[in-house]
């Protein structure tokens, strides 16, 4: 039986570390959302509203281009379009652009508007305030909608960017959420659900509601 | 000698049991080596007549032969089965047959599981292949399985793939499990680590390189499969996931995959080059530390395969020079193996002839990996025939040529008969000649701009892709020569001393050829 042994510690030592491997498989999937995060890269924009602080100053002497994309995805039939295709804005200066959706189809549809940024390197300078890509669209047969964003370009912008564009891709969640989840938004964690989260979405929908009326009212 | 091995010894009385069941119950090392050998023979056949497939579609530019979703099916398939069928197997096989004699240890470690771990590589590669005649057709989303492709817009057998995958997986790790238990705990007294032969320590490295990123593969399509089946969203960005996400996974297994691939390789070929160089290896230190150390690079270069996903600067950068730097380890290697040859009394036996065409075209792949690795110039290459070029110079001139090299080294010492020398002397220069036909006109095609998984291409392209055509079916039928070479030594032919080659050292040659049922049931001395 001496024998036996060193192959027994050998081998549930291997065992152990493939299942540890396994893990670490998984682990990934939350560490690089939190490094895509804390980086922003791979043009990941924050999924909350951006909590504003006081003290921007509006610089006047730069322009910076905000080009708007808005895609659907292939699967997705609704019309998407944005008010305007690009605009100039000065760094710091709070801009609202409005967005239509339409839903053609002949059923009640719920959408969710995917963000990305390029150059990524720009993304984290592209504050948003007030967002339709932090809710979830849900359209009747042929409605339609005017959804908003709110942002400001950081004045902290790189100097040579002087062009960020700000991608959407409308994705047809209709089949995957509940129709009548709109308060729900997709987990930030791919893969788990969200139901914990939806708690943590209300307090920042509300403060980023909170956030318009003041913001509208300061205008 | 303790009474463990007590019934062992008892049992090598009597040699093998007749019959099939020989085969199915077995548990020595050498049957199982054969089964992979074998069974890696087959799959490499039938990989190969699906490029040949592809190489027949691609004759000329327009359709002729097959429908675009069957050759998006072909190439997927002959990926899948020529790595995870072919050369994986082959060296778990030449690993079984040859470590417990290089070692000098009476058998694998986990005799049982070894026969396990065989067993469900046939039934796992059963299920891959009927995919192909269910409704909708096999995997099409080429080898790497790109989610979404091979999610949202998969055939409905992608289920059947991702299984057969999760047991070729479960299969390796289980080899390589023994492989580790064997080499650290087998070992014949006296043996050191740093008196190991080099091909022992390539697998040792290797079989931790599986156990560290199988797993992670395993992961990847478990990932796919709750995507596909249970309602998550890991890799669809509708539910808040990323593809991207997918690539960084699968090429976290990827690229330390592709060393699993050719470390092996690397430790056959430090056996036969100094073999018939009739010298010492040159550098034994530095070579294994060369492969510890491109073992531990595989792990932080895997985003050089996307580099045109939109990467930050930085990370261009970094992969970019991570990249490059694999370089050195690796050309220490093959300058160690020229300085070996260097004023040595060379004879070019089959397998030598087979060494040196794995340096020399080993190096233009490594080469070709090189320009790859520049991360601005991989933005036109990426995903053309240039890409296919490089990995088909490291994979088929690389690891097959390896393989088929230690074939011919060690045939006499597993069947006790000299192969057809001047057989196998064709054998090489068919498929030399074959192989690079196929593959060094798609650097230019690829230069060109010619995009790779594309069942129909410009005209422009059409001389360079006859070539390789006619090229890939030379080299294609030159290896049923291989299949008659061996099968002609299995049967007979001239008796082999038990050290056939006259340079050759380690244990393996102290015993009988052919080598007996049982061996070293009695530890070697090692001084």
């Amino acid at each position: 039986m001496k024998d036996q042994n060193p192959h027994k510690t050998t081998v549930s030592k291997l065992v152990l570390a493939t299942l540890g491997m396994f893990l670490f498989g998984f682990l990934l999937v939350p560490l690089y959302d939190v490094f895509c995060d804390i980086t922003g890269l791979n043009g990941k924009v924050s999924n909350t509203a951006y909590v504003e602080k006081e003290g921007f100053t509006i610089d006047p002497n730069r322009k910076v281009t905000v080009q708007f994309l808005t895609n659907t995805n292939a699967n997705m039939n609704w019309l998407f379009e944005a008010e305007a295709r690009s605009i100039q804005v000065h760094p710091g200066e709070l801009t609202r652009v409005s967005f239509s959706v339409v839903n053609p189809s002949l059923k009640r549809m719920t959408a969710q508007a995917v963000p990305s940024v390029s150059p990524s390197e720009g993304a984290e300078y592209l504050l948003k305030t007030q967002c339709f890509c932090f809710e979830q669209q849900e359209l009747n047969p042929g409605a339609s909608q005017q959804m908003t964003l709110l942002f400001r370009v950081d004045p902290q912008l790189p100097d040579h960017i002087s062009t960020l564009t700000l991608a959407y891709t409308l994705f047809d969640i209709s089949s995957t959420r509940p129709v009548s989840s709109i308060a729900e938004r997709p987990g930030t964690y791919s893969g788990f659900p969200a139901a914990t989260d939806s708690l943590f979405t209300s307090q920042s929908l509300l403060i980023s509601h909170a956030q318009t009326l003041r913001l509208a009212g300061g205008y | 000698m303790n009474d463990m091995t007590q019934p062992e010894l008892m049992h090598g009385h009597h040699g093998p049991a007749r019959g099939i069941t020989r085969w199915i119950y077995t548990t020595n090392h050498k049957d199982i080596g054969t089964l992979y050998l074998w069974f890696s023979f087959a799959m490499f056949l039938i990989g190969g007549c699906m490029a040949l497939v592809i190489r027949s579609e691609l004759f000329q530019p327009g359709l002729q032969l097959v429908q675009p979703e069957f050759f998006n099916q072909m190439t997927t398939m002959h990926g899948l089965i020529m790595v995870f069928g072919a050369v994986m197997p082959a060296f778990v096989g030449l690993a079984n047959w040859m470590i417990p004699l290089m070692v000098g240890a009476p058998d694998m470690a986990l005799p049982r599981m070894n026969n396990l771990s065989f067993w469900i590589l046939p039934f796992a590669f059963a299920m891959l292949l009927s995919t192909l005649l269910m409704e909708g057709g096999g995997p099409n989303f080429g080898w790497t399985f790109y989610a979404p492709l091979s999610t949202t817009y998969a055939p409905p057998s992608v289920t059947f793939f991702i299984f057969s995958v999760h047991m070729m997986g479960i299969s390796s790790i289980m080899g390589a499990i023994n492989v580790i238990a064997t080499i650290l705990n087998m070992r014949a007294p006296g043996m050191t680590m740093m008196k190991m032969p080099l091909f022992v320590w390539t697998w040792l490295i290797t079989a931790f390189l599986l156990i560290a990123v199988m797993p992670v593969l395993a992961g990847v399509i478990t990932m796919m499969l709750m995507d596909i089946h249970f309602g998550t969203s890991f890799f669809d960005a509708g539910g808040g996931g990323d593809p991207v996400l997918f690539q960084h996974l699968f090429w976290f297994f990827g690229h330390p995959e592709v060393y699993i691939m050719i470390l092996p390789a690397f430790g056959i070929i430090s056996h036969i080059v100094p073999t018939f160089s009739r010298k010492r290896l040159f550098g034994y230190a530095s070579m294994v530390y060369a492969t510890a150390s491109i073992a531990l690079l595989s792990f932080v270069v895997w985003a050089h395969h996307m580099f045109t996903v939109g990467l930050p600067l930085a990370g261009e950068l970094f992969f970019m020079y991570s990249t490059m730097l694999i370089a050195v380890p690796t050309g220490v290697k093959v300058f160690n193996w020229i300085s070996t040859m260097f004023r040595g009394a060379i004879s070019f036996e089959t397998p030598m002839l087979f060494a040196i065409g794995f340096i020399v075209l080993f190096t233009i792949g490594g080469f070709s990996g090189l320009m790859l690795a520049i991360s601005p110039a991989d933005f036109q290459y990426h995903d053309t025939y240039f890409v296919v070029a490089h990995f088909h110079y490291v994979l088929v001139p690389g690891a097959v040529f390896s393989i088929i090299a230690g074939a011919y080294y060690w045939l006499p010492k597993w069947t006790g008969h000299m192969y057809d020398e001047r057989l196998g002397q064709w054998h090489f220069w068919l498929s030399m000649v074959g192989v690079n036909l196929t593959f060094f006109p798609m650097h230019f095609i690829g230069l060109a701009g010619m995009p790779r998984r594309i069942p129909d291409y410009a005209l422009q392209f059409a001389d360079f892709n006859m070539i390789a055509s006619i090229g890939g079916f030379l080299f294609g039928f030159s290896q049923l020569l291989f299949l008659y070479i061996v099968i002609k030594c299995v049967k007979g032919g001239q008796k082999a001393e038990d050290k056939p080659w006259e340079g050759a050292e380690g244990l393996e040659w102290q015993v009988a050829s052919p080598a007996p049922y049982h061996t070293f049931a009695q530890p070697p001395r090692i001084d």
